[in-house]
């Protein structure tokens, strides 16, 4: 009957299979397509808007990534992974690389045998609670009902701090953000624990924020980044640096407004000629264009303007720079030098 | 006279394996042998490339390392420091108490909606036909969301119960709702309890003695003894003499609302109500069919006989019809158990903590023994699976109509 | 007594009284009542409290749905137009309609595709459903897969025309080798087949570039909604029903090897959740391909539910092949017909027959069932009400009407399905009632 649909997709998919196994940036390259990794909703981050275009604050990385190798910002296939899902799926190459919200770990590093190139994003676990408990501390939680999202180191952490404090809880595993901020407001939980910009992002779409308090304990470090397989390492360099670009060109001032007049020729500050190509041959050294972070920042902007545009003080979920401010202004970005 | 006659001694020919009844199954054989040893030789070969590429390998020893999460609903002994092995074994109890629990509400509402729907009253037959279309015909994950979020928004949260005035009471003082589960008093066992419990246990005995008992006397001898109240009094009074002469020992742990929540007594989780109800509910529409079907197989012949006797409706159904329809009606509904048992893997939608919320859940997503875990996963399903169709069997060769 | 008869008047009737109206209780309504609902009086307190639940269940819900707001841009405006009165958002639904049926993924310039495929899916299960209809319409039948795959997925119209003619070639062989015995012919069949389409890999891009004749191409992961709940459904259903009779066959099979194989496969399939084999589907099968082999989530999805399916089906075959009387089968050996011939004469046209009503069940669950492939992060219908829609900053809390929504959909279709395979009983049911 439907046979011819199974063979058909069959062979588009034959088509679409090609060795992944070895050079990611050629795959990528023959491809046309980035196949990125991000979560499968979660709002500032990565979700799709009303028109099912992907937008936030990981998606910026993927498309960054997308520009640097192929020169068009939406040159990306963006696939939706659940905690679940998302080691395999790269694993076993379905994508190239994920971006979502994924805490730099030991073991995922290690033992999971992935890179992860860098931090575009530094959390730490919160925890949300309505301001009529009364409550201030996280250590006065005794007895409370905790929503957890599964598939996270958040379940970890969680138990090692009531462990450590002695403090008895609940834990009630959700499957999704959405269906866990129901059960808070619908006071099924007391409190509500994951990141705290992911806290700040339900926040911001609740009724009335103001009713509910993020409280000062972050228990855990959980710096997020975007990975890629182990050994790779030419594509790991690609997706690196087109991070690094992104915050270097933040420190050195150039955004997406200025960026094509600091292009048009070699300026005065030669790490920013380096950067932008006008100077030495940085692009050729990682297998793309020389003019691959001035197309970056030219379609996607710098880190900052990524940041203000889809999690900054100015959007809903207006998520302070804090930790994630460049080391010039005391926070942690560092990029290493265009060199 | 039968003529036998050798076959004419053939020398053999290579088309013989394909032309030749007699060779050509060994052909079949071979070939589907051969094709079976090649994908799996195919696949086991790419799993060790695979693994190798990935620096990998096969191992159970995470099951002995320390889970790190904590899980609420733990019938035994379990803090985030236990191995994902006690992990493990806590979600196979999970799954085990929603899908006894499931099997035994559906039964109720199947055979009740099944046996009103051939009711003489309109309305309800009409409301069961509702009832039974609706749940068969809506996928049972909708059913356990719509259920999971009705308990969220329905019931209060505890902090209704709190202050002079709250909106919310307990039922009796005993009995707490809200949406975050059920609250009931748990019996708490003192020194003595044992005997108190030996002799409820003794008295139900009894009252199945004196049941029998008075059934044989009135086939004997046609005298009929009351049943009801004689019941009830071997089944209470004794305990109830007993209890107190221990000194009441079996008291109740009462829930009352303390901090954040309710405290004390047992709590039936939310997701454990919402499981437990939306796998009854949309289980039991299919046990009603099954039920309706068994009991119109019954030949109307037989209702009119027992009419004829002078039975009464009720007692026709309970005496003459259910017995008979039983026999059809038992091999589907045991299917339909096994089927809510493995229904009952959605648990993962509402965050009940089965043995795929567990297993498959979290230690798979901490440890990335992916092979390892699902495996052991579809082990489980596969050995409760093989178990109840094992009983099935044996059920159906003992109830099969011993026929002359 | 012969008193009163001297005294009585002779007096013959001449015509006959008019019918007096039966009495008030035994007519119209009021018996209709008496009888189906007050019946006695226990049946008169089931009435009772039926009418009560009634009214307990429409008292909230009618006033929830006659309310219902249609138009509202998001949540906060929905409620703000309702004004704390009770009341549905059904603007949601309105507003993320495209969302729900086709995902949101789908190029929304090209919904009259899968549209105009669905409505030929209906043309084309016309003649397998309603016997009645001209057999000639069959053939669009068999064309239909071949033309819904261009529609949904779009690109060179020449991969899908191929494959047909693969088909077409695989079915000529079979008829010229056909005479000889049923397995050369197959064999060779699927040989001519498979042959062509190696071939027609070359010949394809060349001719695409050459004439091209194409839709633009939509990437099977941007299938979702509804939509993707219809495809999985009637592509499993399709491809399971050929599989799924093989297996019943092999089951009831004499060689041992060939029982044993698929009496392991269709006990291990039927003995585990469906969502565990959709787990492997997502998250092991890429350990069991070729290193850097992937192939899209929907196609390991399919071929997942597909063995799923086809399991149950061929129980269901089994229990039909089994009902049949062994007299049939000793009647196609005494002819003198082979296996197949035996099997494809007499055997399956009957054994089919009486499992359809079975296999339409397998096929209402297993729609029933797609649902499932939310949990791996697919985005059908009940993914993305879980998903995307109640993730959004505009429709965070709106869950009564999304889900209500979803279920009357799949109630809709399922129960059609189920009106319909009851219809075919008593359609089929010749010959046996009394």
């Amino acid at each position: 009957m439907n046979k011819s649909v199974f063979f058909g997709a069959l062979t588009v998919a034959g088509l679409a299979a090609g060795a992944s196994a070895a050079a990611t940036l050629d795959d990528v390259k023959a491809r046309g397509t980035l196949n990125c990794g991000v979560s499968t909703g979660l709002v500032g981050f990565a979700a799709p808007d009303a028109d099912g275009e992907w937008e936030g604050f990981d998606v910026a990385v993927c498309r960054a990534v997308a520009t640097a190798v192929l020169g068009d910002p939406n040159a990306v296939e963006f696939v939706p992974t659940t905690g679940k899902t998302r080691f395999t799926a790269l694993a076993s190459g379905e994508i190239d690389m994920l971006a979502r919200n994924t805490t730099w770990t030991f073991s995922r590093d290690v033992d999971l045998k992935f890179t992860f190139v860098g931090v575009n994003y530094y959390d730490g676990q919160g925890f949300m609670i309505p301001k009529a408990l009364g409550v201030s501390s996280a250590k006065e939680l005794d007895g409370a009902t905790v929503c957890i999202q599964t598939g996270t180191t958040t379940e970890l952490n969680l138990a090692d701090y009531f462990r450590v404090n002695n403090i008895s809880y609940e834990p009630v595993p959700i499957e999704t953000n959405a269906e866990a901020q129901q059960q808070y407001l619908a006071g099924a939980c007391d409190v509500y624990t994951t990141d705290a910009s992911g806290l700040a992002a339900t926040r911001a779409t609740f009724e009335a924020p103001g009713d509910h308090v993020i409280l000062p304990e972050i228990i855990s470090k959980e710096p997020l980044g975007p990975l890629v397989r182990h050994g790779d390492s030419e594509w790991g360099d690609v997706v690196r640096w087109s991070l690094n670009a992104m915050v270097a060109a933040e420190e050195l001032g150039v955004t997406s407004a200025n960026v094509g007049e600091m292009s048009m020729e070699a300026g005065d500050n030669p790490e920013i000629n380096r950067l932008l190509g006008t100077e030495g041959n940085l692009g050729e050294m990682l297998g793309l264009d020389a003019g691959w972070a001035k197309m970056i920042i030219e379609n996607i902007g710098n880190y900052g303007e990524v940041f203000e545009a889809n999690i900054g003080e100015s959007t809903p979920i207006g998520l302070a720079r804090g930790l994630n401010a460049q080391w010039t202004e005391g926070g942690l970005l560092y990029a290493p030098p265009f060199r | 006279m039968t003529t036998i006659s050798d076959p004419p001694s053939e020398s053999f020919r290579l088309s013989m394996l394909l032309n030749d009844t007699r060779y050509r199954s060994m052909t079949f054989q071979f070939i589907a042998l051969i094709l079976l040893a090649g994908a799996i030789g195919f696949l086991g070969w790419n799993l060790m490339r695979n693994l190798a590429l990935l620096g990998q390998d096969i191992s159970y020893e995470f099951l002995g390392e320390p889970s790190g999460y904590d899980i609420n609903q733990k019938p035994i002994e379990y803090t985030s420091q236990s191995t994902h092995m006690r992990a493990t074994i806590i979600g196979v109890l999970n799954t085990l108490i929603v899908a006894f629990l499931g099997c035994i509400t559906a039964t109720i509402l199947g055979v009740t909606a099944g046996v009103l729907r051939l009711s003489k009253n309109w309305i309800i037959r009409k409301l069961m036909m509702v009832y039974v279309e609706a749940f068969r015909n809506v996928p049972v994950l909708i059913w356990i969301l719509i259920i999971f979020f009705v308990m969220t928004a329905a019931l209060p949260p505890p902090s209704a119960f709190r202050g002079d005035d709250p909106d919310s009471s307990m039922l009796f003082g005993a009995f707490a709702f809200t949406n975050r589960g059920i609250y009931i008093p748990r019996p708490i066992w003192e020194a003595g309890s044992g005997i108190v419990v030996g002799v409820f246990i003794a008295s139900v005995i009894a009252v199945f003695a004196y049941r029998r008992y008075t059934t044989k006397l009135l086939y004997d001898t046609g005298k009929l003894l009351p049943r009801g109240w004689p019941s009830l009094a071997i089944l209470f009074i004794p305990t109830l003499l007993v209890y107190f002469i221990m000194g009441q020992p079996i008291s109740l742990d009462l829930p009352a609302l303390r901090g954040f929540n309710f405290q004390g007594g047992t709590q039936i989780r939310g997701s454990l109500i919402a499981l437990w109800f939306a796998l009854a509910i949309y289980t039991g529409a299919f046990i009603a069919e099954n039920v309706r079907a068994g009991i119109q197989a019954v030949s109307h012949g037989q209702t009119e006989a027992a009419a004829s006797l002078g039975m009464r409706p009720g007692r026709i159904m309970n005496l003459v019809v259910l017995p008979q329809a039983l026999r059809i009606v038992i091999p589907p509904v045991i299917s339909q158990y096994l089927n809510l048992t493995k229904n009952s893997s959605l648990a993962i939608a509402v965050g009940y903590m089965d043995l795929t919320g567990t297993l498959g859940g979290i230690t798979l997503n901490q440890t990335g023994r992916a092979i390892e875990c699902i495996l052991l996963l579809m082990l489980f399903y596969l050995a409760i699976s093989l178990t109840i169709s094992a009983v099935m069997n044996v059920y159906n060769s003992r109830m099969q109509l011993k026929e002359r | 007594m012969s008193d009163t008869h001297a005294q009585s008047v002779g007096f013959v009737q001449k015509t006959q009284i008019p019918p007096s109206p039966p009495p008030a209780a035994e007519t119209g309504a009021f018996k209709w009542m008496r009888e189906n609902l007050f019946s006695s009086t226990a049946n008169a307190i089931m009435t009772i409290l039926g009418i009560l639940a009634i009214y307990w269940f429409a008292s909230f819900s009618l006033p929830w749905l006659l309310n219902g707001v249609w138009d509202a841009e998001n949540l906060s405006q929905c409620r703000e137009i309702l004004d704390g009165t009770s009341g549905a958002c059904f603007a949601v639904i309105a507003e993320r309609w495209n969302q729900l049926i086709f995902g949101f993924q789908y190029p929304s310039e090209e919904y009259w595709r899968p549209f105009l495929a669905f409505l030929l899916l209906l043309v084309a299960a016309a003649p397998v459903l309603f016997s009645k209809l001209p057999r000639k319409m069959l053939i669009f039948t068999g064309l239909y897969p071949f033309i819904a795959f261009f529609l949904i997925w779009g690109g060179s119209i020449w991969v899908p025309v191929f494959a047909l003619l693969g088909f077409v070639a695989g079915y000529f062989a079979f008829k010229k080798l056909e005479k000889q015995s049923f397995a050369m012919g197959f064999f060779g069949g699927v040989i001519a087949a498979f042959a062509f389409w190696w071939v027609s890999g070359f010949i394809t891009p060349d001719l695409s570039r050459i004439i091209p004749i194409d839709l633009p191409a939509v990437p099977s992961r941007d299938m979702g909604g509804f939509m993707l709940n219809l495809i999985l459904g009637t592509v499993c259903i399709s491809l399971s029903l050929p599989i799924g009779i093989l297996l019943a066959l092999g089951r009831r099979s004499q060689m041992p090897l060939i029982k044993w194989i698929c009496v392991i496969f269709i006990e291990f399939i039927r003995g585990v959740p469906l969502i565990t084999l959709l787990f492997v589907a997502n998250v092991v099968l890429a350990y069991f391909l070729p290193p850097g082999t992937t192939f899209d989530l929907i196609l390991r999805v399919i071929i997942m539910i597909t063995m799923f399916a086809s399991a149950y089906i061929a129980e269901v075959i089994r229990g039909g092949l089994a009902a049949l009387p062994k007299g049939q089968y000793e009647a196609a050996d005494s002819l003198g017909l082979d296996y197949a011939q035996a099997m494809r004469l007499i055997i399956l046209p009957q054994a089919l027959k009486i499992s359809i009503p079975g296999i339409v069940n397998v096929a209402v669950g297993l729609f029933k069932d797609t649902t499932l492939v939310s949990v791996i992060s697919m985005f059908d219908m009940v993914g993305m009400i879980r998903g995307p829609i109640l993730a959004s900053t505009d429709w965070n809390g709106v869950y009564w009407e999304l889900f209500l929504f979803a279920a009357l959909l799949f109630f809709v279709v399922c129960y059609g399905i189920s009106q319909y395979s009851q219809w075919l009983e008593r359609q089929l049911n010749t010959g046996h009632s009394r």
